[in-house]
């Protein structure tokens, strides 16, 4: 066996992309400016072959001829270690071993087709850089070039003789002596073990086994732990809670029941015949009726902890993970779409003043936008919709939100494994990656959590799990199983477990095939490798559904069955190593009582509102990063594949304006419409996290009735992402905003089809001075909405269309400031959270809707970060087109006395429930009647001349011109924070 | 003649095979969408199509370079039957991932006597992937997809589009023999060789976005046309701008009245 080594640098004349991205990186996080790099890729190549064969395969495969040039040799030889300039020091970044390593993984299997003796393949990438200090050095290698929870450096030449990964397993049973510890020992064995299990829940665990006598085997206590984990089952917001707020004290036997879901059942019931809910909080995802023959699913995750640690990996895995949702319910839905929001720390912190242990935001947010893009992208589903918000507090605990809609035939929507039925492991091989993922996400990020939990942290290889997703759709439609689900966190443990829930499972862990050798049965049991789906086929069908999977090379393995035994019995070869009953796997959980309280914050001072320069503030605000384009992030995403693509995330007359919402044809021979947008504001929440959630309700239904849906089958999803819960006044937050949840979802009659929680989102680290630091992120409710239009022909977008046109602004202005974006740029606190008025708002979204159906609105923006002025701006710039407005017509409840606070209001006041609509002057009865009860008022022009024109004309007849800038300088504004390269 | 038949090859990792046999189903011929492995075990399976297409995506993940692995399993495997089809005066279309297949396995372009390929398609200038729309000139004159067009608006979608010839030579070869049959035009630069970033979305020399081989029958272009065969797939018909003939559709037209 020779071990060869092929560097593949850009030819003379070509481009160094690698290398200019890690230049600019470097300048941007000020560690160097003008880095001297030059970057090469390169392959280690492990097999009989000699060098004629190793260099017909740069030639060949892994190089491009035409635009590179390849050095190739045996692993060793001074050739590879010729600087190919005047850059001395030589460095390797390459996959620690076990990690991820698809190019490898396809190259292996290409090399194949060129008849050689070839064992393995590993992928690296090659730095020579200029003479750099030390110091200066480490920082450009952990902060740019490596991670070291996934990556190895190698600093001068490679010395290695062979790939090698894996090693003999011997089998050994390991019986954790539970029954002799006391409280102490119980939770040590807790924390070293990463079960993260409370005491209490320790201690019913021992009781468990003292009256089976008998010991647990590691593979059960993880099982539990898992089962239990907070990722898995929800303990805290699913659990007992003891709330108090100003109205008094309420008790929650299961507080998301009690609101959340039971909105849900009351509008069902109110529904009657007309339900058009399918399954709601049952299965891996939400599943609502769309068509005569099809439904739709949604589901959005987070995948905030990994991303923390490994951006590209974490984000990477999350799109991964949430895709598998759709495609694990019901009989398997077609992902036809996807959303990501994220949460970051401004990226242009200093890189010195970074806690330790923080990756660099601006590291974090393109490692984040890569790994969704590279997963998305290549399973074929567009990412359609989107938002990325900013916040110091997001700094140890980025949030990455990654959600998927799937489209389902009627009659496959629904499963049950059966008793006899196969338990295949369909996908991925398993591996050592991604031990204790679910546990892990559920525990609090310290400074320490890469060395510790390195192994949660993963690549993923979303080929793969394309692959699976062509067998499930076809076996789908042959009727070749009878239920299937995602492999998740959690794993096999997961993942059986749920399934054979209600019947008993059996499983040989010693048939799941490996990605190599040396894994415990229960590292089997609970990795998370990637891309994996367990499937129950009937024996019957298992002749033909293996077939399929081999014409498409994808590996399907029996690993167990399902049998009537209501136990969860694990074999590894002739040895029984787990025996559970089901029961007490589900629901042996200790019932907890958690204290929860509320205390509204003191009326907040009110907000000067006296402006010198509206037009300076306005772009200081269309600047502000919430606010600006996020182009640069959309167009790295294909938003068009699978053909249906209606409305873009980018509209306008350059394509380049925000879109409130984005609408997709999922059947391309029908004209009915999908439209995906959401609602979030984290800044509302330090004022009252009952009015942000009811702001981001609003603000996600207005977004979707904005272009063109219909306000009465909007389907919505709660995500929430909140700080430490043990502690009741962050869980008398969480509390408080799912009271609003119910409460604005029941009044709107809009649903809630599923949520996911990610709790204990803080970050702490010793100071230099060894004190304990704590960085909790703000209490951040996602509501994403998934709304339906009969033809899409009806949609609109928010660009101004013509000139002469008039503007109308819907909904009533406040003085509400809270949170606002004029605070944020101003940076002021203080003011009034803004507020929804519920009923208010469902006679608009109806009113609005119809007009809008009617065909009597030309465009139409909802006004949210930045209010009226922004939306205008937006309009403006996006359509080409100036507008002159008259502030003084826009209808308020301001109650102000000076003007000029009236001015600064009526501009920059997040009030809820507000669109601004272009009307035709042919259409402007017919508009205006359909408003009848509902403040709405024309307030302006479209006009021809690029300016955006603002007065007010005061009662006393006193004119006050407000703003008069070009709409080029408003949109440079919008468009240059985040137009990175 | 009756229905022409189009075969779809799909391998682990193509993702616009879907709308890509809606778009030919919608022009009047029959797709068929089949698996690599399944040609790799019936190689004379195409010989009852007449048009054979590579659609988008990311075959094997793109991994090594865009199209290199799938383009090798042809070279290795399917010459012989990539030749026939050619022989027979049929029609082989390849679209962004597919058009990357054809160039990186010569069935588009012949190789120099010495081996050497004549072009590829490398990363873009910008170093990442992006959607958006480009604006392009055609040249129907020898292209049989693009009969009858001067101009279209379709969206790209891609890494690695870039167009490098193997030298000067080779390109001017080309254009002289119209095969440098699609470009990126600018409406923002007067001189129709200098088309600036983003209107030339990736750095192709002479503007390339899809080249045909010495018959025009061969074609294979980085736009994709199968995302605007529908009037509200184009990015500004709420602003009237889309037109019931949507753009993309021509292609699949003329690939299909090309048997009629």
């Amino acid at each position: 066996m020779t071990l060869w080594e092929i560097d593949i640098y850009p030819r003379e004349g070509q481009p160094d992309l690698a290398a200019s991205s890690i230049t600019g990186d470097a300048t941007d996080m000020g560690l160097s400016d003008d880095l001297p790099v030059t970057a090469a890729r390169g392959y280690l190549v492990q097999g009989n072959i000699h060098f004629e064969q190793a260099d017909q395969l740069a030639r060949e495969l892994l190089a491009d001829d035409i635009v590179e040039r390849t050095v190739v040799a045996v692993v060793g030889d001074p050739q590879l270690s010729q600087p190919p300039n005047e850059k001395p020091t030589l460095l390797h970044v390459m996959p620690k071993p076990g990690v991820m390593d698809p190019v490898a993984q396809s190259a292996l299997q290409a090399i194949a087709d060129f008849d050689l003796e070839v064992r393995a393949v590993r992928t690296f990438h090659k730095y020579w850089l200029g003479h750099l200090p030390e110091d200066a050095l480490r920082a450009i290698t952990t902060k740019i070039l490596a991670n070291d929870s996934i990556e190895e450096v190698v600093v001068g030449p490679l010395n290695l003789d062979e790939l090698q990964v894996g090693s003999e397993y011997e089998f050994e049973l390991i019986v954790i002596p539970l029954r002799e510890l006391d409280d102490d020992g119980l939770l040590e064995l807790s924390r070293q073990g990463q079960l993260y299990l409370t005491l209490v829940e320790m201690q019913t665990i021992q009781d468990h086994f003292k009256s089976l006598k008998r010991d647990p085997t590691d593979a059960e206590l993880e099982s539990i732990a898992q089962t239990w984990s907070e990722h898995c089952s929800h303990k805290t917001l699913a659990g007992r809670i003891a709330y108090r707020d100003e109205n008094g004290e309420q008790r929650f036997e299961n507080m998301l029941k009690e609101t959340i879901f039971e909105a849900t059942q009351q509008i069902r019931r109110n529904l009657g015949a007309d339900d058009w809910c399918v399954s709601v909080f049952e299965d891996n995802a939400g599943i609502v009726r769309f068509d005569d023959h099809h439904n739709v699913v949604f589901k959005v995750e987070t995948h905030n902890h990994p991303s923390a640690l490994e951006p590209y990996g974490g984000a990477n895995t999350g799109i991964g993970g949430v895709i598998r949702d759709p495609l694990g319910t019901g009989l398997g839905a077609k992902p036809i779409c996807n959303t990501d929001v994220f949460c970051f720390a401004d990226p242009n912190t200093p890189a010195s003043a970074l806690p330790p242990g923080v990756l660099h935001p601006r590291r974090v947010m393109k490692g984040v936008v890569s790994g969704v893009r590279d997963y998305g992208n290549r399973m074929g589903i567009p990412t359609v919709n989107g938002a990325i918000y900013f916040d110091q507090r997001y700094l140890g605990n980025p949030l990455v939100y990654c959600g998927n809609v799937g489209l389902i035939p009627r009659e496959k929507s629904a499963k049950e494994p059966q008793e006899g039925d196969h338990i295949v492991a369909l996908g991925g091989r398993t591996g050592r990656d991604g031990i204790h993922g679910a546990t892990f996400s559920s525990a609090e990020l310290t400074s320490e959590s890469e060395s510790l939990s390195g192994g949660a942290v993963q690549i993923g290889n979303a080929i793969t799990e394309k692959m699976v997703q062509d067998i499930v759709l076809e076996a789908r439609d042959r009727g070749l199983f009878n239920a299937i689900t995602d492999c998740g966190a959690g794993g096999f443990s997961s993942a059986v477990g749920e399934m054979g829930e209600k019947i008993g499972a059996e499983v040989w862990l010693d048939r799941a095939p490996l990605k190599y050798d040396g894994l415990s049965y229960t590292e089997i049991w609970i990795s998370e490798a990637q891309e994996r789906m367990v499937l129950a086929v009937p024996p019957k069908h298992w002749d033909e559904f293996q077939e399929l999977c081999q014409s498409e090379s994808v590996e399907a393995t029996i690993i167990g069955r399902f049998v009537p035994t209501a136990r969860l019995q694990l074999n590894y070869l002739d040895h029984e190593v787990a025996n559970l009953s089901m029961a007490f796997l589900h629901d042996g959980r200790p019932p907890i009582v958690r204290e929860a309280y509320f205390q509204p914050p003191e009326r907040a001072e009110t907000v000067p509102l006296v402006v010198e320069d509206h037009g300076a503030l306005l772009k200081n605000i269309l600047s502000s990063l919430n606010i600006a384009s996020k182009e640069w992030v959309i167009r790295q995403y294909d938003h068009e594949v699978q053909g249906g693509s209606v409305i873009k995330p980018l509209v306008g007359i350059e394509n380049d304006g925000p879109s409130d919402a984005a609408v997709v044809r999922p059947v391309l021979d029908s004209l009915r419409g999908l439209a995906v947008s959401c609602g979030m504001n984290p800044h509302f929440g330090d004022f009252d996290p009952y009015h942000m959630a009811a702001s981001a309700i609003d603000e996600a239904l207005r977004n979707c009735v904005a272009v063109g849906a219909d306000p009465s089958r909007i389907a919505i999803l709660d995500n929430f992402c909140w700080g430490y819960t043990d502690r009741p006044e962050t869980l008398g937050s969480l509390v408080r905003a799912a009271l609003a949840c119910r409460d604005l979802a029941i009044e709107l009659g809009t649903p809630f089809i599923s949520g996911k929680d990610s709790l204990n989102n803080e970050f702490s680290y010793l100071d230099e001075n060894g004190q304990k630091q704590t960085i909790a992120i703000p209490p951040t409710l996602l509501i994403s909405a998934l709304g339906q239009i009969a033809d899409v022909r009806t949609c609109i977008t928010m660009d101004l269309k013509t000139p002469g046109n008039q503007l109308f602004v819907i909904g009533e202005t406040n003085n509400e400031f809270g949170g606002s974006h004029f605070c944020l740029a101003n940076k002021i606190s203080g003011g009034d959270v803004p507020q929804v008025d519920v009923q208010r708002a469902k006679a608009t979204f109806a009113a609005l809707h119809q007009t809008i159906q009617s065909g009597h609105v030309r465009s139409c923006h909802d006004l949210s970060e930045g209010g009226l002025a922004v939306a205008v701006a937006e309009m403006a710039f996006a359509g080409g087109y100036g507008i002159h407005l008259h502030l003084n017509q826009v209808p308020h409840a301001l109650k102000l006395k000076k003007t000029q606070e009236s001015i600064t209001a009526l501009l920059f006041s997040e009030s809820n429930t507000r669109f601004v609509c272009e009307v035709a002057p042919e259409s402007v009865d017919a508009f205006t009647a359909a408003f009848a009860g509902i403040p709405v008022a024309c307030i302006g022009s479209v006009e021809e001349e690029k300016q955006l024109v603002v007065d007010f004309e005061a009662e006393n007849g006193t004119h006050y011109p407000v703003l008069n800038e070009s709409i080029e300088t408003l949109k440079q504004a919008w468009q240059s924070p985040l137009r990175w390269s | 003649m009756g229905t022409p038949r189009v075969l779809i090859l799909r391998a682990p990792g193509t993702n616009c095979d879907r709308e890509t046999a809606f778009a030919f189903e919608q022009a009047g011929g029959q797709a068929d969408i089949v698996h690599i492995n399944r040609l790799l075990k019936e190689s004379k399976l195409p010989s009852a199509y007449q048009i054979l297409c590579i659609p988008g995506g990311f075959s094997y993940g793109d991994d090594i370079a865009a199209g290199r692995i799938l383009a090798n399993q042809i070279r290795h495997h399917l010459h012989e039957t990539f030749e026939s089809f050619k022989a027979h005066g049929k029609l082989i279309l390849g679209i962004c991932n597919g058009f990357q297949v054809l160039i990186k396995s010569n069935v588009l372009l012949p190789i120099s006597p010495e081996g050497k390929a004549a072009a590829t398609l490398t990363w873009n200038d910008s170093g990442k992937f992006e959607d958006r729309w480009v604006q392009l000139a055609s040249k129907g004159d020898k292209c049989v997809f693009l009969r009858g067009t001067t101009s279209l608006y379709l969206p790209i979608a891609h890494a690695e589009g870039k167009f490098v010839a193997r030298d000067e030579e080779t390109l001017s070869q080309l254009d002289a023999n119209c095969q440098l049959a699609l470009r990126y035009t600018s409406c923002r630069s007067r001189d129709p060789e200098h088309v600036p970033y983003p209107d030339n979305p990736n750095g192709s020399l002479a503007n390339v976005a899809g080249i045909c081989d010495s018959t025009g029958r061969i074609f294979g272009l980085m736009p994709h046309p199968e995302r605007h065969i529908h009037p509200t797939n184009h990015p500004r018909w709420t602003r009237a701008e889309s037109t019931e003939q949507a753009d993309g559709k021509i292609i699949f037209d003329n690939a299909i009245h090309y048997f009629s």
